[in-house]
């Protein structure tokens, strides 16, 4: 299953390589992973979208929390979350493709920022789902070039992280998945 | 011993802001933090922060040593914290000064011991130039570190310094280190100590919720067959005097993990002694058959646990852990208490029920009177085993009023310590358990000596390990430094070779190794030595060398196929044990095929 994480840490250099290093040293199976400015000057906001079982994804939020310039970390999974992904994609054309191409477009509320006369560009806004769904649209057409942000998340209205207070552990929910043995649940 | 929240010893040395340079700022902040001696090993890129260090020495406020490789640098830190409970300090120069550290730097992260590392850079306009003797040191280390630093402007470095022994420190103690450019070191600025220190994301004492506490109580009250397996947590929060009430309140017995070695006094009737891989027979028996388990402040580790899914198959499990982290990590407990033990010891001790448990003491001590470890302490050996050895330096050491401080390498040897050295505190025993790392315990030993010159410290060392960083024996002479040494000398790189008899086939590949005359080597460096070959000579070379004033090598050159059991397997389960094959282990052993 997949985790959507949200992660603060201060915005110092080496912070992203702190917490992408500790995610490879520890065999954590990231899907995306995006970092920009958060609200607070100072503070920049990471967003994870992690591959796993909750137990997997206990132990992601709690060894990010060990990061000292980590600030905060919230598991945002189980929450109301606009989950948002941007894709530019540039697709090859011909006078007889190009009207069909702008069509999926339009279907896909997705924008056309740049055309020429062997391709177009393609900017896509939407979930992972959407995104996927119109770039399989395209690939008959012909992909160029494509890039992706990756997920990035904000909780709607009252489901709002809480960052003054740590996360509480979720080990016992993570218990009772595990039935009565201690182990390794693979 | 504590580690849990010290105040700097030093703090009315503050005299308000000043202006000084880099280096002396260095300085000036470990005074502040109480440090007296440091480890250490100069190069160009460190050479301005020694250069200040002349005045501090001059005038005795701090001392430093001089180590023969930087590695040893940081096992001496490490020797010097564990056995303080205090920061170590190491000091460095850029380049293979700093890339050297990092074994030292990770045996102390895995162990979870408080050293601070200083390590010099290029000059802030050389970073990344691939300059002479410049190496990405925070990158480097930044894997086997709590947190480290890279300092670029003089502003930032008091703060850096403040923050590095406070991050050290607190919470589970571990290792921070701080990377300083040459440039700064020249610079001056204006140091001040007294900042608040602001780290928003550092939660190093997480408070405890009353209601696990509770919870945990329940469960424990409800158990019939409860044990307690007990970790390093245990010294590192001081809290050996508080498990002791409980065992003995409550009626549980006490299996230790091998950093939790001597948690409760060995010859306690409660205790089992250590657990796991070279656990004895009956201390992983238990851990299968208990209804409760009480895991105090240990990780669960694969060493201790053997294969997971059947480790404590019949037990709930409650975890006291400072480290959230550790909760869940490799076995889901039933029950998680998180916080110090400090403090979450004394919450649970009141909610215990007094009870004996007599029927379940009394399985254990039918399980213990089957173990054939009396077969090798009370045999009258013809060779000379290391078993006996081991037992006959714990003879030796029980008769010194002296605190006794055992410090072990990695192996075979290290494992014979730990079974048939008698430990009666937590702290006795200083070994590298995480990592693993062999030469470990030469300079650790010298650490351990240098905090407390009057200890009585043995080395106990193999073959293998010694010769990793036996060097250092000129710094114990340069410091004058009384350690005893006792080198279990099998001629074999000896558990590796165990592995080899056992998993591969006796295909000893890589495994004998050539010693050199000890005796001769310790002459070079005008220790006193003695050689052992007989076990009759054991126990006056002993007393020889505890009649020596100074440091004293001793060669025991031991029978050399002996193996350690009982052995767990790797990936099998902590009851599916190798026992000791009976009879006449000590005559020799044939080996034995595993079962799996």
């Amino acid at each position: 299953m997949q985790y959507t994480l949200v992660a603060w840490m201060r915005d110092k250099p080496g912070v992203l390589n702190r917490v992408s290093g500790m995610l490879r040293r520890r065999n954590f199976n990231i899907d995306s992973l995006q970092v920009s400015h958060s609200e607070t000057p100072g503070i920049s906001r990471m967003t994870f979208v992690v591959d796993g079982d909750e137990r997997v994804a206990d132990q992601v939020v709690k060894q990010l929390r060990k990061v000292v310039d980590v600030t905060a970390v919230e598991d945002i999974t189980n929450r109301l979350a606009i989950l948002r992904e941007l894709a530019l994609i540039r697709v090859r054309t011909t006078p007889a493709t190009r009207g069909e191409i702008m069509q999926f477009a339009e279907i896909y509320r997705a924008q056309i920022v740049d055309v020429n006369a062997e391709n177009l560009v393609v900017q896509a806004v939407g979930t992972e789902d959407k995104v996927d769904s119109l770039i399989e649209l395209l690939r008959p057409f012909g992909i160029e070039e494509m890039v992706r942000t990756g997920r990035v998340a904000l909780c709607r209205g009252d489901e709002r992280p809480k960052r003054t207070k740590p996360a509480t552990s979720i080990f016992k929910a993570a218990a009772s998945l595990n039935g009565s043995g201690h182990g390794d649940p693979k | 011993m504590a580690l849990a929240k010290r105040e700097p010893k030093n703090s009315g040395y503050d005299l308000g802001p000043q202006e000084m340079t880099g280096s002396e700022m260095i300085w000036e902040s470990l005074l502040r933090e109480g440090v007296q001696i440091v480890f250490g090993h100069p190069g160009g890129a460190i050479l301005p922060a020694y250069d200040a260090l002349a005045e501090y020495e001059a005038d005795g406020r701090i001392h430093h040593v001089l180590v023969r490789h930087e590695q040893c640098a940081a096992h001496m830190a490490d020797g010097f914290a564990r056995a303080t409970g205090d920061v170590g300090v190491c000091i460095v120069t850029s380049g293979p000064g700093a890339t050297n550290l990092v074994t030292g730097l990770a045996t102390a992260q895995m162990d979870s011991v408080p050293v601070v590392a200083i390590t010099g850079q290029v000059p802030t306009s050389l970073l990344g130039t691939d300059a002479f003797q410049e190496s990405d040191v925070v990158g480097v280390s930044q894997p086997v570190c709590k947190h480290n630093y890279l300092v670029t402007d003089i502003a930032e470095l008091p703060l850096v310094m403040k923050e590095a022994f406070y991050i050290a420190r607190e919470g589970r103690p571990g290792v921070v280190l701080v990377d300083i450019c040459k440039d700064v070191q020249i610079e001056s600025g204006t140091f001040r100590y007294d900042f608040e220190i602001n780290l928003p994301g550092f939660e190093p004492w997480p408070e405890y919720s009353p209601d696990a506490v509770r919870e945990a109580a329940d469960l424990l009250n409800e158990s019939e067959r409860p044990l307690i397996l007990a970790g390093h947590g245990i010294h590192l929060s001081n809290t050996s005097d508080e498990l002791l009430q409980l065992v003995e309140k409550a009626g549980i017995p006490v299996v230790t993990t091998l950093l939790g070695t001597g948690n409760i006094p060995e010859t306690h009737p409660l205790s089992l002694g250590m657990g796991g891989m070279h656990g004895e027979a009956f201390a992983n028996q238990a851990v299968q058959a208990c209804d409760v388990l009480v895991a105090m402040g240990m990780r669960f580790d694969d060493r201790i646990t053997g294969r997971l899914d059947r480790f404590a198959a019949n037990a709930k499990i409650i975890h006291f852990e400072l480290d959230r982290a550790e909760v869940g990590k490799n076995i889901v407990p039933d029950v998680a208490v998180v916080g110090d033990l400090a403090e979450t010891l004394p919450a649970f001790l009141p909610q215990v029920e007094e009870r004996r448990h007599q029927e379940w003491v009394d399985t254990l001590n039918g399980w213990r009177s089957e173990t054939d470890e009396a077969d090798i302490i009370q045999f009258e050996v013809e060779e000379l085993i290391p078993p006996f050895v081991i037992r006959q330096l714990w003879h030796a050491t029980e008769q010194t009023e002296k605190r006794v401080i055992v410090v072990t390498d990695v192996g075979q040897h290290q494992m014979w310590e730990s079974q048939y050295y008698i430990h009666e505190h937590a702290g006795m025993l200083l070994t590298s358990g995480g990592l693993g790392t062999m030469g470990y315990a030469l300079p650790a030993a010298l650490g351990a000596q240098m905090s407390d010159p009057e200890a009585l410290v043995w080395c106990v060392a193999g073959d293998g390990g010694f010769q990793m960083t036996l060097q250092e024996l000129a710094t114990i002479q340069q410091e004058k430094l009384p350690v005893k040494i006792a080198i279990i000398n099998n001629g074999f790189l000896g558990m590796v070779r165990q592995w080899q008899q056992i998993f591969y086939d006796k295909r000893y590949v890589g495994t004998p190794i050539l010693s050199p005359d000890y005796v001769k080597l310790a002459d070079a460096y005008d220790i006193p030595a003695a050689v052992v070959r007989h076990p009759s000579e054991v126990v006056p070379v002993l007393e020889q060398a505890h009649a020596t004033d100074g440091p004293f090598l001793v060669d025991f050159q031991v029978k050399e196929e002996v193996n350690v059991y009982p052995m767990v397997a790797p990936g099998a389960a902590v009851d599916e044990l190798i026992r000791r094959p009976k009879p006449g282990y000590v005559q020799g052993y044939s080996g034995v095929q595993p079962s799996w």
